[in-house]
């Protein structure tokens, strides 16, 4: 067996191998499908129940809390508990509630989020699909989340989940905009949409020391838009629970609420993630160029490590962020985003483009 | 892997959505009375219907995003192409985002980006 941490390419070809040897082609493909479906769902359950722990723990600490303590050492199986008890809850259906589209919600956000997931590399050969369009296909498949949460608001008949999925819609679709024009300015300096060809390129600096100025503004840029899309505080107003109750889910009872839920976590895990695969190298380890020893002992890191390093890094920001600023009102939050990020963002990409036409970057 | 095993991610993601529904539509005691079925609003029936015209507002926004939406994907394949064009892809772009400039400083003054 070929197993090597650091490059899972070939670990990739001996299963292939193996189950051709054994099997018929196409056989062998869906094995292959069916093994990368469960692994995929267990690695979307397990990071799921973690990032809700993890954010419960890091609110309590910032609020001088100790958080959840009681199921299992520390409390990391409190998460686990409260799946099963949510799995076991009725499901209650709200008179003149629209029954197709409140079943059909929490199917689209989940689907969006775990297609979406599906381009990102976590290691050297170590992605489901790797596409020549990939930051485009991520853009546009979790844009298609918002698609769910305004039927969740819609059909609810509720005015509380109305006025929040409206809020949710207008927010996100602003705030795609300059998730999407910030990675715009590093496919500029990039050169290639692929994220397999994007991690390579930056295996002598990150692309966040390469495109030094424009790339650190990008970078600010997409925390803040980010953290707008995936709807978490301070520009969590679609929920604000002081006035809406819960927002688009109030309606929501049991496992149904667990989606939306468990669809907000991932969603950040999927920001944060694209955001450390373009501007921090992804699973690229640090390495400084000139200092032979300094990136000999960086090399020795597995590379998922680095990978999961840098994502957690900025899940924690964005909790940070979370718990840290007020919320915003409906129309600082528009100002914000058309009159402050979207200028901002059209002028950093000329620089970009500025810089990378005079060779300026490194 | 291709691009066709999208299907599985999407029929994967269905199935770990549809068995939890079943199974929580299926195990768990249910129980129903009428207050139940009422919309979580204030406790007492609900006035007037909940479909009703909204703030315009939003759907202006959602018009200018859809402009500003386009626009970028026109920016995409000019983003991939720029390093190997040089000049002509800035002079290029410098055009397009002076028209877009144009058109988001109109939407501004207009009154389009306020929120009423």
């Amino acid at each position: 067996m070929t197993f090597n941490i650091y490059d899972f390419t070939s670990f990739n070809r001996w299963i292939d191998e193996g189950l051709n040897s054994i099997m018929s082609p196409t056989w062998a493909l869906i094995t292959e499908m069916a093994i990368i479906g469960i692994v995929f769902l267990l690695f979307y359950a397990v990071v799921g129940l973690f990032l809700v722990y993890a954010e419960r723990k890091v609110c309590a600490f910032m609020q001088n809390r100790v958080g959840p303590n009681r199921v299992g050492p520390y409390g990391i199986f409190q998460t686990i508990a409260d799946f099963i008890k949510l799995l076991m809850k009725e499901l209650v259906y709200i008179k003149d509630s629209d029954k197709l589209l409140f079943n059909l919600a929490p199917f689209i956000v989940i689907i969006a989020s775990f297609m979406a997931l599906s381009a990102v590399p976590f290691a050297k050969g170590l992605h489901a699909i790797d596409f020549d369009i990939g930051i485009l296909y991520v853009i546009a498949v979790s844009s298609l989340g918002v698609v769910g949460i305004l039927l969740a608001g819609w059909s609810s008949n509720n005015k509380y989940s109305l006025i929040g999925a409206m809020r949710s819609g207008a927010q996100i679709v602003s705030y795609e905009l300059s998730v999407g024009l910030s990675l715009l300015t590093i496919i500029v300096l990039a050169g290639t949409m692929q994220f397999s060809e994007i991690v390579e390129m930056q295996r002598n600096g990150w692309f966040i020391f390469k495109g030094h100025i424009p790339a650190v503004i990008a970078f600010i840029v997409f925390l803040i838009a980010s953290t707008a899309e995936t709807n978490r505080g301070p520009f969590d107003l679609a929920e604000a629970e002081s006035e809406l109750t819960a927002g688009f889910h109030t309606e929501y009872s049991g496992i149904k609420f667990a989606f939306f839920f468990l669809a907000e976590y991932m969603n950040m895990f999927l920001v944060a993630s694209i955001g450390a695969t373009v501007f921090w190298g992804g699973w690229m380890p640090f390495h400084v160029s000139g200092w032979a020893g300094f990136n000999t002992i960086m090399d020795y890191i597995p590379p998922f490590v680095w990978y999961i390093g840098k994502t957690a890094f900025i899940i924690w920001l964005m909790m940070l962020f979370k718990w840290t600023f007020p919320r915003l009102r409906i129309d600082q939050l528009l100002t914000l985003e058309w009159k402050y990020l979207l200028p901002i963002n059209l002028v950093n990409i000329l620089f970009m483009a500025f810089l990378v036409l005079m060779h300026w970057h490194f | 892997m291709s691009a066709e095993s999208l299907i599985l991610f999407f029929i994967v993601g269905a199935f770990l959505v549809g068995i939890a529904l079943l199974f929580s539509s299926l195990v768990p005691p249910t129980s129903t009375n009428p207050q139940k079925a009422e919309a979580y609003e204030c406790g007492i029936p609900t006035e007037g219907i909940t479909w009703l015209q909204f703030n315009v507002g939003y759907y202006l926004f959602a018009i200018i995003f859809l402009v500003f939406d386009v626009e970028t994907v026109f920016i995409f394949p000019w983003a991939v192409m720029m390093k190997s064009m040089g000049m002509t892809a800035f002079i290029e772009i410098i055009i397009f985002f002076f028209v877009l400039g144009v058109g988001l400083l109109y939407a501004w003054k207009k009154g389009a980006l306020k929120w009423e």
